[in-house]
């Protein structure tokens, strides 16, 4: 996974609540095998709409989503996550994100960060009057600057380490397998498993 | 201070803590299908990791599967591919595995209980948000990304943070005609769509004790409908009784002892919960949603909403949106609209009591000649055992089509999928747009009210025949 410490780019608005992982990612695009190429995917039904957002050529080549209330509902499927990184997004502003979208975000290295809905509104009203405002997303400092403007934004301890030392966290719990072990020896014989199959 | 029955099972599986770390959790059960695991897969390949416990993961085959033609091979392309490339996984990792055409295919949470490997007190999880359907029998289940489903093949763990617990009590009777399906639309229609972010919802009260197993696991499927990872229930004689007679039930002593164990796992008289509500069954009703998220419905008896009256500007904007997408408008009887296709089946509404309940209500009758009904058994065994009981006869009899198991319709992966601006009553669990297929409507509904809007052709409850 890739370092995360501060990113500066300019922002697209998304101005929906409630917008679920069907609609980041419909269902047709999953049945690839790899993690790259959803890009094509991202929003695709919104993307027929002329006047969607993502069709204004003012916020091509945005790489922070400032989305509604509510972002990630749904489904649990990562390839959302994979659609808006392969797209090019490196942040997610949002006022709440559904809990397994924000965890596998954590997860893929994208950064979602809260902050509350009137500094969401107040960054939609500002990128919707320049859709050329350069916003930075500073994880050492834990704010969000862009002209005068600076938010500061909660996230915890362990995962902003895990994303500003890029860490993967298979590694780090491969460095506990001995307590895994320990663990394993002591769980009830009465634990039902798989194999062999029983009819 | 007491503990909450998620707390307890929180407690039994840590593997490690420390203070301002996730805890590092065992997973005692890893469900799998096509969908979300070819790149963890390719993830252990490339860092040359076995699975660690392959006799605590299975495998299924689901989302992308046709219920028409099983006996050749699938079709699209793509979908085959996914699904050949769980099976080269499968056998090069030596992960069980029930392809299409095995008595034990089936949608992932029908298969996983009706081989009794779910069971009270575990920590359970799979590659898709429906796991929670598993805390039905007192278990921790929850879904995950891909990369967690990797951590977990490579490790049997999972680092996660502590969830808040909610209570929800369901007190009362529930009338005839009103089912658990309603009781969760009901719940999600109250707290939202994000009223159970970063909680573990346990279920409680004499409502949700008299619900049979099946029942049980409906509410428990759409907790994350409410936004909630997990929900669960507490395990109780139903229980039991419902786990005994399966196949990967304990045997012998370890029956006895797994079941002095599951009669601990309640929660304590005086553990606190984080948040608490309490819904009349009572003066529950069948619920239908009229929107496209799960917590835009009302009870089948009431009008269109109109979004003039709804204060909340984020909502109403919703619910303007929502209208134009389902076509429809407000202030127009719920019970007035017309559908186009009715599914029965999925996670949700999928087991052998939901496909009982819709044909004791189609039998003698047949479906109205403007509409399609689509019955598709959650497992291969669902199917067996429906056939069994002449189910099939039932259904076909009506005008239905009786199709094998699968997601089917529930999602645009397979060949069952609505068309642009057809609507549909179905007995899944997202209506979301696009979700039954592009431009696609969907009323979320019970098994009672599919199989009354199937003979009526408009959204029907079975007090209306």
């Amino acid at each position: 996974m890739e370092k995360f410490t501060t990113h500066t780019g300019t922002a697209i608005p998304l101005r929906r609540s409630n917008v679920d992982t069907d609609q980041i990612i419909p269902a047709v695009y999953l049945k690839r095998v790899t993690k790259s190429g959803f890009e094509d995917g991202l929003f695709s039904a919104w993307r027929s709409d002329p006047e969607f957002v993502f069709n204004n050529n003012s916020y091509r080549g945005a790489t922070i989503l400032v989305a509604g209330p509510d972002f990630g509902t749904g489904s649990s499927r990562e390839h959302a996550v994979w659609a808006l990184q392969n797209y090019g997004f490196k942040v997610v502003l949002s006022s709440r994100f559904a809990d397994i979208f924000r965890g596998n975000s954590q997860k893929a290295g994208l950064l979602t960060v809260l902050l509350p809905q009137p500094t969401i509104e107040e960054i939609w009203q500002a990128i919707e009057s320049d859709p050329t405002e350069v916003i930075t997303v500073d994880l050492v400092e834990n704010n969000v600057r862009y002209a005068d403007r600076s938010h500061s934004f909660e996230i915890d301890a362990y995962t902003r380490w895990r994303l500003m030392e890029g860490l993967d966290d298979i590694g780090l719990t491969l460095q506990k397998i001995a307590e895994v072990g320990v663990f394993e020896a002591k769980r009830a014989s009465f634990k039902p498993k798989t194999l062999p199959a029983l009819k | 201070m007491g503990k909450t029955l998620a707390e307890k099972i929180w407690a039994d599986h840590i593997v490690s803590s420390a203070a301002s770390e996730p805890d590092l959790l065992y997973i005692d059960l890893h469900l799998i299908h096509e969908v979300t695991s070819p790149q963890a897969f390719d993830g252990l390949r490339l860092a040359g990791r076995p699975v660690r416990r392959p006799d605590l993961t299975i495998a299924t085959e689901d989302h992308n599967v046709p219920t028409l033609n099983i006996d050749q091979p699938i079709a699209d392309p793509i979908s085959r591919l996914q699904v050949d490339t769980l099976r080269s996984n499968c056998k090069e990792f030596g992960v069980r595995l029930h392809s299409l055409g095995d008595s034990e295919q089936g949608i992932v949470h029908v298969v996983g209980p009706q081989l009794g490997i779910t069971q009270p007190g575990m920590t359970i999880v799979c590659g898709d948000s429906h796991t929670s359907t598993h805390g039905a029998f007192g278990a921790l289940a929850f879904g995950i990304g891909t990369s967690e489903v990797e951590h977990v093949l490579a490790t049997q763990t999972l680092p996660l943070i502590r969830p808040k617990t909610m209570a929800i009590n369901v007190e009362g009777a529930l009338k005839t005609g009103v089912t658990s399906k309603d009781i969760i639309l009901a719940i999600i229609a109250k707290i939202g769509t994000g009223g159970g972010q970063g909680f573990v919802i346990e279920y409680r009260g004499s409502a949700i004790r008299a619900l049979s197993m099946e029942a049980r696991m409906t509410v428990c499927n759409m907790s994350i409908e409410a936004g909630a990872r997990a929900g669960l229930i507490a395990p109780d004689e139903t229980t039991f009784t419902y786990v005994k007679d399966k196949p990967h039930a304990p045997q012998g002593a370890d029956w006895d002892e797994a079941l002095s164990y599951w009669k601990t796992l309640q929660s304590d008289d005086d553990a606190i919960f984080d948040h608490e509500i309490t819904i009349i069954a009572d003066d529950l009703e069948p619920f239908v949603t009229w929107g496209t998220n799960p917590g835009q419905g009302l009870p089948l008896n009431s009008l269109v909403p109109n979004p003039v009256d709804i204060m909340d500007v984020e909502e109403r904007g919703a619910a303007e949106r929502a209208l134009a997408y389902m076509g429809l408008v407000a202030g127009t009887p719920l019970k007035s609209i017309a559908v186009d296709t009715v599914f029965l089946g999925s996670c949700t509404n999928g087991r052998i009591e939901d496909l009982r309940a819709a044909a004791e209500i189609l039998k003698g009758r047949k479906i109205a000649p403007s509409l399609r009904l689509l019955v598709v058994p959650g497992s291969a065994k669902v199917r067996l055992q429906a056939e069994s009981e002449g189910l099939d006869k039932v259904f076909l009899d009506s005008g239905a089509e009786w199709r094998n198991a699968g997601c089917s319709m529930c999602l645009g992966m397979n060949p069952d999928q609505l068309k642009p601006q057809e609507r549909a009553a179905s007995t899944s669990n997202r209506n979301f747009e696009g979700r039954q297929g592009k431009g696609g409507r969907t009323h979320l509904v019970s098994p009672l009210v599919a199989a009354a809007t199937a003979i009526r052709g408009t959204l029907s409850s079975p007090s209306d025949l």
